[in-house]
């Protein structure tokens, strides 16, 4: 682990250098303990895949002390060897039809795979949920089994639906809100990843574990999923 | 007790100081582009530090009060006016009933504060009045609008009068070319020796791409060893570098995460002074080091507590 400056009231903590179970274990636990254990100095929070964005508050603590505070907050979490069970799995229902896939042939001809197929193997393992970033509720989620990665499109599309789950390289993820975007997408969720009004606001944050449940179009609707954006 | 707006101009959005600790779920912070005058603004006033404000970019807003009130200007001078009379920015002004408030072009800076007496009543979105349109959230509604004619831009009554100045030490000459502190931090170690050169010693442009999500400059382009890098948080002011080797500042609406490398990171109030330059000004960097930032801004704040002649302190 190590801490690194970054400007006069954030600093970085490193926990590894590759993406992998073990830097979003650390990530998660030390997430937690700065949380519990900081609350008064720290103002924001960055957990990605393999570090930790800390702000804090100058008036309250300078370089030297957030550097003593977050050494203290992560030594006890290195102990905690066991792998954490208390990770959440969230399943989401998903509807892979064509009407919502929008990019299922792409990935179908890149694959060389049938659409049964793809969805099979993207719905049949547990994810990561390692950063959330590029907007409010976005989570990345890996890592896809090698069959189905497939490059990000080469033009971005100016607007994904809300809902839609997409692919790019060994990731997958939803889209809480309708954002330009230029992930693969091959199904829609009628889940509500972001909520203001909730008050967790959002349905998964790093750390937790997501499973993706295949549904069929009439179980979507009945989910209130919406295919008004077409 | 409301000022109206007439006509919203370029663009004039709510802020207050910003939507703190959602950072982890995706939520930028957004805020003033330039805390500097966003800061005085409120301190004139003797507001509370995040008291809400406007945040008028280039210009063209008119607003006519429907109350007496007790403002202040700061920042950019977009020739601004009362009732058609030229008014110098960074100190405060009484308003009566009828007023008409008027930004009308850039004469220097980019970005003026228009803070009321009390602040302006805004809705609060995740304990923020802060305006992201991209995201939706902050403005007078919460819905991340930004204001539009007819806007009532609602505070409370207040019956005394302030007549107050910011120190004239304390005025940016924001046509000056910009030399910015790089804190080393981040990939800066994968930046070799001669890309580093190139990068403390080349003018950079402000390009026309400029929002509040970053600063695109132009320029020697610049390398690093690496392609891209493993996603990782974002700080305001961050030094972006991609393929394309021109840097991207990256300001108040920035995203939260991302992958390219970055050489270093600017301090709050450094970023600031680029948010009030617009396409064509000069900009340069040196080495600085987190050491001097932090003093910097722990002497800004003092200055900022201790006021002015006028200022009532805390």
């Amino acid at each position: 682990m190590r801490i690194e400056s970054v400007n006069e009231n954030t600093c970085i903590v490193y926990f590894g250098d590759s993406i992998g179970d073990e830097s979003a274990r650390l990530v998660k636990l030390a997430t937690e303990s700065i949380h519990r254990s900081m609350a008064d100095v720290v103002t924001d929070l960055v957990p990605s895949y393999t570090s930790i964005l800390v702000s804090y508050d100058l008036e309250k603590v300078d370089r030297f002390g957030i550097v003593r505070m977050l050494s203290a907050a992560t030594d006890q979490i290195s102990d905690a060897a066991p792998v954490d069970d208390s990770s959440r799995i969230v399943e989401l229902p998903v509807y892979y039809g064509p009407e919502v896939g929008l990019d299922q042939d792409a990935v179908c001809e890149y694959s060389g795979l049938s659409a049964e197929e793809v969805i099979k193997i993207h719905s049949q393992q547990v994810y990561q949920v390692y950063a959330i970033g590029f907007a409010p509720g976005f989570a990345y989620l890996g890592s896809t089994d090698e069959r189905i990665a497939i490059p990000r499109k080469s033009t971005p599309r100016l607007k994904v639906p809300t809902g839609s789950v997409g692919l790019a390289g060994t990731q997958t993820a939803i889209y809480p809100s309708s954002t330009p975007g230029g992930w693969q997408i091959i199904g829609r969720t009628p889940q509500k990843m972001i909520d203001w009004d909730s008050e967790s606001l959002a349905l998964v944050q790093v750390g937790d574990q997501v499973r993706f449940r295949a549904i069929d179009r009439q179980e979507f609707i009945d989910l209130g999923g919406s295919f008004d954006e077409l | 007790m409301s000022f109206e707006v007439l006509d919203p101009g370029m663009l004039a959005l709510i802020q207050d100081t910003g939507r703190y600790g959602y950072q982890h779920i995706g939520v930028t912070t957004g805020g003033p582009m330039d805390e500097h005058a966003f800061l005085w603004a409120n301190r004139l006033l003797n507001n509370e530090l995040h008291a809400p404000q406007v945040e008028i970019t280039f210009g063209k807003l008119r607003l006519l009060a429907h109350e007496d009130a007790c403002i202040a200007i700061t920042g950019a001078d977009l020739g601004a006016r009362i009732n058609d009379q030229p008014v110098l920015p960074w100190q405060t002004y009484q308003i009566s009933r009828g007023d008409r408030i008027e930004f009308t072009m850039p004469v220097s800076g980019l970005r003026a504060y228009l803070a009321v007496s009390g602040g302006f009543k805004a809705t609060l979105k995740l304990g923020s009045c802060a305006t992201v349109s991209r995201e939706g959230l902050g403005g007078l509604d919460g819905d991340g609008a930004k204001l539009t004619k007819g806007d009532r831009l609602e505070f409370d009554a207040y019956e005394g009068s302030i007549v107050a100045t910011v120190p004239d030490s304390e005025l940016p000459d924001y046509r000056q070319p910009l030399r910015l502190g790089v804190i080393p931090g981040y990939q800066y170690r994968h930046f070799s020796a001669f890309e580093r050169m190139k990068f403390f010693s080349c003018d950079y442009e402000v390009s026309q791409n400029i929002d509040r999500m970053g600063y695109r400059l132009s320029g020697d382009a610049i390398q690093s060893e690496l392609n891209g890098i493993v996603s990782e948080g974002i700080a305001y002011g961050a030094i972006q570098v991609p393929s394309d080797g021109q840097p991207i500042v990256l300001m108040k609406d920035r995203q939260t995460i991302g992958g390219y490398p970055k050489i270093g990171c600017l301090s709050a109030l450094d970023a600031g002074q680029l948010a009030q330059r617009g396409p064509g000004a000069s900009v340069s960097f040196y080495l600085s080091d987190v050491a001097d930032s932090e003093a910097s801004r722990m002497l800004f704040n003092r200055r900022l507590q201790k006021g002015a002649a006028g200022i009532s302190r805390d």
